[in-house]
């Protein structure tokens, strides 16, 4: 199967009469296989709506979302997904939480075992199998939970501000560890943040979105070379280019919020 | 640490100096409040056993648990925990059920909140109508006592399952059976747990009434038959009993608690 997403005219309403509020408005994009794409905007700009979509977690009101050709119904393992709140289940420890999507699919102990060693080890958490999710950091939790769904090697990663509430140098560290695992596997990304800076830092491609209705604002290749520097000249001016766009629409999130029509 | 605990231990004994004097010049009559040092010879001489230890006819455990406050130990803490067996094991699988189903919660929930608040000693003449005598009438009430506690609770553990689990474990590829069995259910643990210690604390309570009225041994029949013979000191001695038991039961399901939810947040110490 090919992990290209083909998303065509895809909308979406909330909520009906006077109370609708569009959270996305006729999107179409292809994200070609191994493409990392991250979703730019302000809050309310439909992002997350849109990476929910493709999850199969919020079904379109209109359009269609396809995944190697096939409609996306409803969630599903081949689209491996990252919360920004980690959604680490509590009462398994690491190696349990990392192993449970293969006893989903019915993968045998022995086997298991091997994929959950490889993983964990990883991503640098083979000091920590046997820890509960209470008891570790930030960004270790959000480190099981890529090892989650890493074992499952999924076509597709979707990665919902995966690294938002995390502080800068971890942040960055994660970062690193998600490109290099990227580099190696070629899995399909789409990544949402409102983070300029780590969109130009992650991303070979950048959809800035428009806030409410959510519409593609700009599609823009990031063609610097990776590993990027973040103090370079051609960061920074892509950087003061995409601050603008965003910031357009984060001041008309802003005077709606005022006139108290924004619900994120 | 150890100066603070011999400042806790300040006014209990301080107490117990002065209800001893009082009890000892004659300002309380032995029947209304006989002194701590006759309580504690009568509660240590009920907690030895009554006759010689004989090696040929019984175990040596069963001749240290042969006199008369080790068995009504026994008796008692063996109904509450039948009782509660009978009341959780009917209690979390119907909890379970209507809290995955609104539409079952929507049909049963009114029922509740009518029988909830009626409390379990308020159907010891039903039980009695119901049961007769003996042990049926006295675990009918245990059951009912530990049943609204544990059912309410696991009913509110699963309702409250945070969403984000959920859409994790269908992420991953998660079947309803799946779903219920790794995710719903220890999600809900922490709150059926809750509802148990709260099911048994009940269950305990109403032990000792039943005893008192269906059946003959047992500590709640031991002390109402002592009163019988205005024997105070025998009746403090059979309150303090049942205070230590109920310390025992209720150490033991926090430990239990503790085991079993060594994941869960709110044990972070």
């Amino acid at each position: 199967m090919s992990a290209e997403i083909v998303i065509a005219n895809a909308s979406k309403v909330f909520g009906s009469g006077s109370g609708a509020v569009a959270a996305l408005q006729d999107i179409s994009a292809t994200v070609p296989e191994g493409q990392f794409l991250c979703l730019l905007g302000p809050s309310g700009c439909g992002k997350s709506t849109l990476l929910n979509a493709v999850a199969g977690f919020t079904p379109l009101s209109e359009g269609t979302i396809t995944l190697g050709g096939q409609a996306i119904a409803e969630p599903g393992p081949e689209r491996g997904m990252v919360f920004q709140e980690y959604a680490l289940f509590p009462w398994m420890n690491v190696e349990d939480n990392v192993r449970f999507g293969l006893d989903i699919k019915g993968v045998n102990r022995a086997e298991a075992t091997v994929t959950v060693d490889r993983i964990v080890a990883t991503l640098g958490l083979s000091d920590f199998r046997k820890r509960y999710p209470k008891d570790l950091s930030g960004g270790m939790r959000q480190r099981v939970a890529i090892a989650r769904i890493l074992a499952l090697d999924p076509p597709v990663m979707l990665m919902d501000e995966p690294f938002g509430a995390l502080d800068a140098l971890t942040r960055r560290t994660l970062q690193d560890e998600l490109l290099r695992i990227w580099a190696e596997s070629r899995k399909t990304i789409v990544f949402v943040t409102h983070s300029i800076e780590e969109a130009i830092y992650l991303a070979d491609r950048i959809l800035v979105m428009t806030y409410r209705p959510g519409r593609i604002k700009r599609d823009l290749r990031v063609e610097i070379p990776r590993p990027r520097d973040t103090a370079s000249g051609e960061f920074n001016a892509l950087k003061r280019e995409l601050a603008a766009l965003v910031m357009e629409e984060q001041k008309r999130f802003t005077e709606a919020e005022l006139h108290g029509a924004a619900v994120d | 640490m150890a100066l603070s605990r011999l400042r806790g231990a300040i006014v209990p004994v301080a107490l117990l100096i002065l209800w001893e004097i009082l009890s000892r010049v004659g300002v309380f009559s032995p029947i209304v409040l006989p002194p701590p040092s006759a309580v504690a010879v009568k509660w240590y001489s009920g907690l030895l056993p009554g006759l010689p230890y004989e090696p040929g006819s019984q175990s040596y455990l069963s001749w240290l648990f042969s006199g008369e406050m080790p068995h009504d130990a026994v008796a008692s803490l063996a109904r509450v925990l039948s009782g509660f067996v009978i009341g959780a094991g009917l209690a979390v699988p119907i909890g379970l059920l209507l809290g995955t189903s609104d539409r079952l919660y929507g049909l049963f929930s009114p029922l509740l909140e009518i029988l909830r608040p009626i409390p379990p000693i308020a159907y010891i003449p039903l039980a009695i109508v119901w049961f007769g005598l003996g042990n049926p009438p006295a675990l009918f009430l245990i059951a009912l006592g530990t049943f609204f506690p544990v059912l309410v609770n696991t009913i509110a553990g699963v309702r409250q399952v945070d969403s984000i689990y959920i859409r994790a474990a269908r992420n991953l590829g998660a079947n309803s059976w799946t779903m219920f069995r790794r995710v719903i259910l220890p999600a809900a643990s922490p709150f059926v747990l809750a509802g148990m210690r709260i099911g048994i604390g009940t269950a305990f309570i109403v032990v000792i009434v039943a005893e008192m009225i269906a059946v003959s041994d047992g500590l709640g029949y031991r002390i109402l038959e002592a009163r019988e013979y205005m024997w105070s000191d025998k009746i403090i001695g059979g309150m303090l009993t049942i205070g230590i038991l109920g310390l025992i039961i209720d150490g033991g399901m926090s430990r239990l608690n503790d085991h079993l939810l060594r994941w869960h947040r709110g044990l972070e110490r």
